[in-house]
């Protein structure tokens, strides 16, 4: 047991240090910039496309879509470097990670060749179209239409839950193109131009007051049959290939960890009391001690597995599930520190960090998948327990009941 | 980046869980619980055959000369399996404190007796019903005679030899002491886990060899805790894993409404909870396995950490264990309760899960973690 890189890894971090070095300022406790602040949006690209010069962006592509063939470990290497320094993040997450996977398994060569390099690079941001008003954790339940129309299709419905579909300029998009089928055959997948007539953006306000997400509209919108991904009717398996690279995008929950927690409970009142002192407080701070370095410990048994070439065991399954509820946590137990001002708010930023983890983790144990839904996942795909009976197997779509 | 074990503890794990599978440890745990023996005397002996007494003693005192990690691994399986042999009494805490804190005469005459199986030791603490504290130890030790009762000492009858935690005139020390000797009586205590035999012992101007020094045997006894934790710990997640395999696959043969109960998410996700709990415990517990390894300075925050994170994860897994199987799970003839009891013997063994709590918080606001 030991924690050293190989004299590979080693340089390899090195070579990514210098380069960070050279490009980008190391982290202070500079305010997070807001996710739609449009400048932020510049700002972002900016360092995308200095990343993609010089092969950082993706660094696991192939050299010829502009990634460097870097191993697992190497990108995890590079992230842990780059998590080190104050760089614009949150804006092409989505699209690298979930979009490019997609288009890299069933896109043509030169849709890879004109899409893959500018998505990489920053210049088009993509965004992911699948959950609707009535299909959040059965996705597989979505009812925008696609009708065929010679060498095109027409989108009619909804969707929702769109992380930053505002900017962006493509979207992959699952549909329903036979409503006959069987739930999960009757569907098909596309990558859409999301400046095409007959798509309308709105954003949802959450309950923090911000507005990360938003309602796409799809009117008669016309994708043409060469942007299908995947055979007619293959739609949910391409969809499967993106959710489970979406379970490994949507980790670990950022915000007030046990670190803030823990000294926010050192400082003393007017009287000179801590909360520190108090039992109930101590006995939270180990839990949430456990839970982090828990995490913190499974990402370093993941790695080990990568750096000896084996494939990781199941164990980073735990990470969203543990997390999110330990920022709901953290949140409430900063709030109530504060008593009957908890409710206020206040320029502290501890003060601002409790409360925004507070009103944001309940979307990030739903994001991604839900709490309920990756035990499901760790119980099928790890313990191997049969799946819940389901009462729409077997039926046509059209006559599976939906309550309205 | 390597938090694993190597191919050899790899491979000296599976020889473990082979030798335990084979020799039917778990019914023999069963055997002590429902006869009260205390102990299985042959799994016992066949243990040190194998030389695990003398896994981490060094070779110059016969014994394997190997490290904490070869340790960690065959401890995991014998909590898997609940043998019910004194190896925590004896190895991880007894075996430990002649190592670090004996003088040089005693560890030729006591290592490789521990090696052989002659002697086998164990650790006297408690006296009241409440948790010592460096405040509160009544026995004492003056001109090495040590006089006082010490209560729920595991495996004693069969320990030829005790540590005793006393109390000099100038300050805590460790004391050992011969059981052989007539000023030494033992008596077996009820328990609510039978598979391992609990007693008190009474000290009566028992004589006795002092192990380190006169003064700061308290936080000898500290520390010895701290590194038997991550080794109760392996033990704790060995127990976890079988409580959760046992409840998995009783969810997928068991029948109920015409289908699996695995089938219900109510089971599943209580599953699917043990799994995070295991995952979490098994982490940290191979984090502080690599700072008990290397003598980190980190070592009581990692092993606090550990003996938490594993004592929660082994208390849900065995509960919910018995909670799978229904009214089954509360017979005595399945094995759920044998897991439940000794996940409840591990976790007070060595101090309780609150108090742990309160070591790993004033550990770390010792440590410049923060």
């Amino acid at each position: 047991m030991d924690f050293n890189d190989t004299p590979e890894q080693a340089q390899f971090r090195n070579t990514c240090r210098e380069w960070l070095e050279k490009n980008a300022e190391p982290k202070s406790n500079k305010k997070k910039e807001d996710f739609a602040d449009i400048e932020f949006l510049d700002v972002a690209r900016e360092w995308q496309k200095k990343k993609y010069d010089a092969g950082w962006a993706m660094l696991h592509w192939p050299k010829e879509y502009g990634g460097i063939a870097a191993s697992p470990i190497e990108r995890i290497i590079w992230a842990e470097e780059e998590s080190k320094f104050n760089v614009p993040r949150g804006i092409f997450e989505i699209g690298l990670g979930m979009c490019g996977p997609v288009m890299m398994e069933y896109a043509s060569d030169e849709q890879k060749e004109r899409y893959l390099p500018a998505m990489a690079e920053g210049t088009e941001i993509w965004c992911q179209l699948f959950s609707e008003p009535s299909a959040g954790s059965d996705v597989a339940g979505l009812r925008s239409k696609a009708v065929q129309d010679g060498d095109n299709w027409i989108i009619n419905g909804q969707k929702v839950w769109t992380s930053g579909a505002h900017f962006c300029d493509y979207g992959i998009l699952v549909v329903r193109h036979d409503p006959n089928l069987e739930k999960h055959k009757g569907m098909t997948f596309f990558f859409v131009d999301m400046k095409s007539p007959g798509i309308e953006v709105k954003p949802i306000k959450q309950i923090t007051g911000g507005s990360s997400f938003n309602e796409v509209y799809f009117t008669d919108v016309v994708i043409p049959d060469s942007q299908r991904l995947g055979a007619i009717g293959d739609g949910w398996k391409v969809a499967i290939t993106t959710l489970m690279n979406e379970r490994l995008a949507v980790g670990d929950a950022n915000g007030a960890d046990v670190k803030e927690a823990f000294n926010w409970a050192k400082k003393q009142d007017d009287s000179g009391e801590s909360l520190i002192n108090n039992r109930a407080t101590r006995e939270s701070i180990a839990d949430w001690y456990c839970e982090a370095n828990g995490l913190k410990n499974t990402k370093l048994r993941t790695m080990s597995a990568l750096s000896k070439g084996e494939t990781p065991g199941p164990e980073a399954s735990i990470t969203k599930i543990v997390s999110a509820n330990k920022l709901q946590d953290i949140g409430n137990f900063g709030i109530d520190s504060l008593d009957m001002a908890g409710m206020l708010r206040t320029d502290d930023n501890e003060i601002q960090s409790f409360q925004n983890a507070w009103l944001g983790a309940p979307g990030l144990r739903i994001a991604g998948g839900t709490d309920e839904i990756l035990k499901n996942i760790i119980s099928e795909r790890v313990l191997g327990l049969p799946q819940d009976k389901r009462s729409d197997k077997g039926m046509p779509f059209k006559d599976i009941p939906s309550g309205n | 980046m390597n938090l694993d074990f190597s191919d050899d503890q790899k491979f000296l794990q599976s020889e473990a869980r082979k030798f335990l599978e084979k020799e039917g440890s778990i019914n023999r745990s069963r055997k002590v619980l429902e006869e009260k023996h205390n102990t299985d005397q042959d799994l016992w002996n066949k243990i040190v055959e194998l030389g695990w007494t003398g896994i981490r003693i060094p070779e110059e005192y016969d014994g394997l000369g190997l490290g904490y990690l070869e340790l960690c691994v065959v401890a995991e399986e014998l909590g898997r399996f609940l043998a019910p042999v004194p190896f925590s009494s004896s190895v991880y805490l007894f075996t430990e404190a002649i190592i670090k804190y004996a003088n040089e005469d005693v560890k030729k005459e006591i290592l490789p007796k521990l090696v052989s199986g002659e002697i086998v030791g164990t650790l006297a603490v408690t006296e009241d019903l409440f948790a010592p504290t460096i405040s509160n130890i009544k026995t004492t030790s003056e001109n090495n005679i040590v006089n006082g009762k010490k209560i729920a000492v595991a495996d004693a009858e069969i320990a030829t030899h005790s540590i005793v935690v006393s109390n000099s005139s100038s300050g805590i020390c460790l004391r050992l002491v011969d059981h052989s000797s007539d000023t030494v009586s033992i008596e077996h205590q009820d328990t609510i886990d039978e598979s391992r035999g609990h007693f008190s012992i009474e000290y009566k101007n028992s004589p006795s060899i002092l192990i380190g020094d006169e003064s700061n045997g308290w936080e000898f006894y500290e520390n010895l805790l701290n590194q038997a934790a991550v080794l109760f710990s392996f033990e704790q997640i060995g127990g976890s894993q079988a409580s959760l395999d046992m409840a998995t696959s009783y969810a997928k043969e068991r029948y109920a409404f015409g289908r699996q109960i695995g089938s219900f998410q109510a089971i599943k996700h209580k599953l699917a909870d043990m799994y995070v709990a295991i995952t979490l415990a098994k982490s940290n517990t191979y984090y502080a396995a690599w700072a008990l390894s290397t003598e980190s300075s980190d070592l009581s925050v990692a092993s606090a950490t550990a003996r938490v994170s594993s004592t929660k994860a082994y208390q849900l897994c065995s509960k919910e264990n018995i909670q799978t199987h229904g009214g089954n799970g509360f017979t005595w003839e399945y094995d759920c309760h044998l897991y439940y009891k000794r996940s409840k013997l591990l976790s007070v063994n060595i101090g309780s899960l609150p108090n742990w709590k309160e070591k790993l918080v004033s550990s770390l606001e010792k440590s410049n973690t923060y």
